[in-house]
């Protein structure tokens, strides 16, 4: 099998629902970052985040709306626009085999809202008061099944949980599940983990920051939260399609050692080991999304892999996630399709806000127009998961 | 081609810790269901359970670990230290890049996350949580994937690590990636298992809601009841499997004791309905039919089907008809039976406990019986062997699950290739 290649995206972000609105939001720097505005978040540990805008959904029926927590509907919207993208009509027939076509999605805190909803009316009203799809909404596995059912996938599914690094983990999935028979997958991931108790959880771990998400800054104070994602669709490359993206030519995952150990953490190999996978030199390497934490320890750990594996300055870094936060499980897959959207238009997207940023990184600070034929995306996830991935087009 | 081969055992299950009580317990046909102890349940239609009598500290974590991981993290770092000690494998002279760790879980760390709620939320009065309130841990019960880290450092993993969430069949599932990630050569030796302690308000007042666990409050040790006709849905447990997967020859060289190879896994999905089932039972059929394509056997070779068997209606007729759809006239011939019966269904814990079970009826060549079923369903009518395990000879099971989602997946596990 040649490697698989990328043929729709569907896009939902806090700086732009639709992949084309996104993109040149992106382009032009404009961030989707702002206050809280479901609820009143004064005392929270975080100051502004990344809400998708309400202009999502229209396409979902009501009936599955009540069945769905918000998480899925941004899933649910995004599959829609990849599948067009991809020139399939998302209500039938598939070009594909019923069992030659999957669902693979990344979740890394499954149903929040919903899940708040009914463990409150649980508790407030009793049990009889908790709603028959509270059982089919929390799970993390809720989105691919409701993908699957909606647009008749009855391949290998699968559900990731990685923190940050599941989104590129689905993609390898996926691709595992195209070396052994299966000819397409509606993969990449969302989230959306800004309701009040995911929010209190999230900022347990004493990572947000109460200022501005700064990725390698020597100002770098922590990260901001977002929700949405992306959804890509990925295939065999046996389909007629109008449009190739880009190919997903390597991909490694490591994970670091035990906290304490002395050895050194995964990142370097995970990077090192998808290029190889992909067959390529580092000097090929165009551009490198990185996870760019801002959390002053790991984004020194990311500097000094970087450094080490392209030389001071060596490539163009970027981290457009600082225009819609850190989106878990999403976070990945919207950096995929960014780096999709660079090759296809020559340009480097931008990190926005970083004013003074690490001397031994080329940091892109303004959308930089540059051909792109390969591109590294990397993405750790809290516990010590490091996934990267190679796209080439 | 690479094979996978399973080299070591840990189980954490109703009736009792460690897979000796475990295989006991099945092939006795005793059953683990009871009323439920951990919370109070007394408001909730269905009070009834298979739990675990567990405890953290006298199976080896220490108190900082009891008080920080969620029960099902706990659940699968005990049978991890098991599984790595079965293995007879020093985790500690391998490449740990070459070792990775797939864990399962169908709902993560709801248990831990309920706790916490009712403290940030002033006992559910808040909506608006307090942050103030907060514990540490709770980054780590909302992502699951904290599961599978807590393996890797108790293995010294730093290969792939992933938390794999299907709903019920992650049990399966995550063994199933651990195979795929050794036959493709992405590591040599996989800690898989999944581990699921779902006994808690929320996640009984969800099944509640859809009344699809049994009511039987007043004989709850004969309450899950698969392929009988008077069952009433299935009984909630809890659990953990986990093992230590390896490459066969790798396994051979350093003289390890095999359990058996998994030779053939596949899943497909209904597209039909998030917790409904159709009575043709296609999908999983085909997801069977796969997995012995991909084991290279012959349905006629099969000795013994674990079955899903959780006691719904709408289940047992659906696999009933997935097994005479894919195995033929073999299906009324091969011994069929739902551990379910006697240690409840722990969702996404289930189906790794299940494959243990299997590793173990291919060991000692007894098929586990199928406890609590007196009237079969007259749309049952395959061989559930009733009550009593049944020594049979055996080279090749077949087990399966099927879950919310429409998930349905089918595992082939063999003893010959080991």
């Amino acid at each position: 099998m040649t490697a698989p290649v990328v043929t729709g995206i569907g896009v939902v972000a806090p700086n732009g629902v639709g992949t084309e609105k996104f993109w040149s939001n992106v382009l032009s720097g404009q961030t989707g970052l702002g206050p809280v505005t479901g609820f009143e978040a004064d005392g929270y540990p975080v100051r502004q985040v990344g809400e998708v805008p309400d202009e999502f959904g229209e396409e979902i029926p009501n009936r599955l709306g009540v069945q769905t927590d918000r998480w899925t509907q941004l899933a649910m919207t995004a599959t829609v626009e990849a599948l067009r993208d991809a020139g399939i009509d998302p209500a039938g027939p598939l070009p594909f085999d019923e069992y030659d076509i999957a669902v693979i999605t990344a979740s890394s805190s499954g149903g929040n809202e919903f899940g708040q909803r009914e463990i409150s009316q649980l508790w407030s009203e009793g049990p009889e008061r908790v709603t028959v799809y509270q059982s089919i909404a929390w799970f993390y596995a809720a989105t691919t099944g409701q993908l699957s059912i909606r647009h008749k996938m009855r391949g290998p599914c699968g559900v990731v949980v990685g923190e940050q690094a599941g989104g590129l983990d689905a993609l390898a999935q996926s691709r595992r599940m195209l070396r052994t028979g299966t000819k397409a997958v509606v993969t990449g991931g969302t989230e959306a983990p800004l309701s009040p108790y995911a929010l209190v959880c999230q900022g347990a771990s004493g990572l947000f920051t109460d200022g501005d998400y700064l990725p390698f800054d020597t100002g770098a104070s922590g990260y901001v939260p977002g929700e949405g994602g992306a959804i890509l669709m990925l295939e065999d490359g046996t389909r007629d399609t109008s449009t190739v993206y880009g190919t997903m030519a390597g991909y490694a995952a490591t994970f670091d050692p035990r906290p304490g150990s002395g050895r050194p953490i995964g990142l370097l190999r995970a990077a090192i080991g998808a290029l190889k996978d992909a067959d390529i030199d580092a000097s090929e390497v165009d551009v490198v999304f990185a996870d760019g934490c801002g959390i002053p320890s790991r984004d020194a750990e990311e500097a000094k892999v970087l450094t080490e594996l392209f030389g001071p300055r060596g490539v163009p870094v970027t981290v457009p996630k600082t225009m819609t936060g850190r989106l878990a499980a999403g976070g990945a897959p919207l950096d995929v399709a960014c780096a999709l959207l660079a090759m296809r238009d020559g340009v480097i997207p931008p990190t926005v806000g970083v004013r003074n940023p690490l001397p031994d990184l080329d940091l892109v600070t303004e959308a930089r127009p540059v051909p792109v034929r390969t591109a590294l995306v990397l993405a750790r996830g809290f516990g010590g998961f490091n996934s990267a991935l190679v796209l080439r087009n | 081609m690479r094979t996978a081969v399973i080299t070591g055992i840990g189980v954490v299950a109703p009736g009792g810790l460690g897979t000796k009580a475990f295989w006991e317990l099945l092939t006795d046909g005793r059953t683990a269901t009871r009323p439920i102890s951990l919370f109070d349940a007394s408001a909730f239609r269905s009070r009834i359970a298979a739990e675990c009598d567990f405890d953290g500290t006298r199976n080896g974590l220490t108190e900082r670990e009891v008080s920080r991981l969620d029960r099902a993290a706990q659940f699968a770092l005990v049978c991890a230290d098991e599984a790595m000690a079965d293995s007879g494998l020093e985790f500690d002279e391998v490449d740990p890049y070459r070792v990775g760790v797939a864990i399962g879980s169908a709902v993560g760390a709801t248990t831990g996350l309920e706790d916490e709620y009712l403290v940030v939320s002033s006992q559910a009065r808040d909506w608006v949580v307090d942050p103030a309130k907060a514990v540490p841990q709770l980054y780590e019960y909302l992502v699951p994937s904290s599961f599978a880290a807590e393996v890797a450092w108790r293995c010294g993993a730093e290969g792939p690590v992933t938390t794999i969430s299907t709903g019920c069949t992650s049990g399966l599932d995550a063994i199933g990636h651990a195979v795929g990630m050794i036959e493709a050569g992405e590591a040599d030796i996989m800690v898989a298992g999944a581990t699921d302690a779902p006994i808690s308000p929320i996640t009984v007042a969800c099944f509640d809601a859809i009344k699809a666990t049994s009511p039987d409050n007043d004989d709850a040790e004969h309450a899950s009841r698969p392929f009988d006709r008077t069952r009433k849905g299935f009984v909630l447990g809890e659990g953990a499997a986990v093992f230590v997967v390896e490459e066969l020859e790798s396994a051979r060289r350093r003289g390890a004791h095999v359990y058996c190879a998994i030779s053939g896994f596949a899943t497909r999905a209904n597209a039909y309905h998030m917790t409904g089932l159709k009575p043709d039972g296609r999908e999983m059929a085909e997801a069977i039919d796969v997995a012995l394509r991909r084991a290279g056997r012959q349905a006629e070779r099969i000795g013994y089907v674990n079955a899903h068997g959780s006691g719904t209606k709408q289940n047992d007729r659906h696999e009933t008809a997935a097994f005479k759809r894919s195995l033929g006239a073999h299906a009324y011939r091969v011994p069929v039976s739902s551990i379910k019966s006697m240690v409840g269904h722990s969702l996404g814990a289930i189906g790794s406990l299940e494959v243990a079970a299997c590793a173990l009826a291919l060991e000692h060549q007894v098929v586990p019986p199928t406890a609590n079923l007196h009237h079969a369903d007259p749309e049952c009518d395959l061989d559930y062997v009733p009550h009593i395990a049944r020594d049979v000879e055996l080279d090749t099971v077949l087990t399966v699950g099927s879950g919310f989602g429409g998930f349905q997946t089918a595992m082939v596990l063999t003893r010959d290739a080991a």
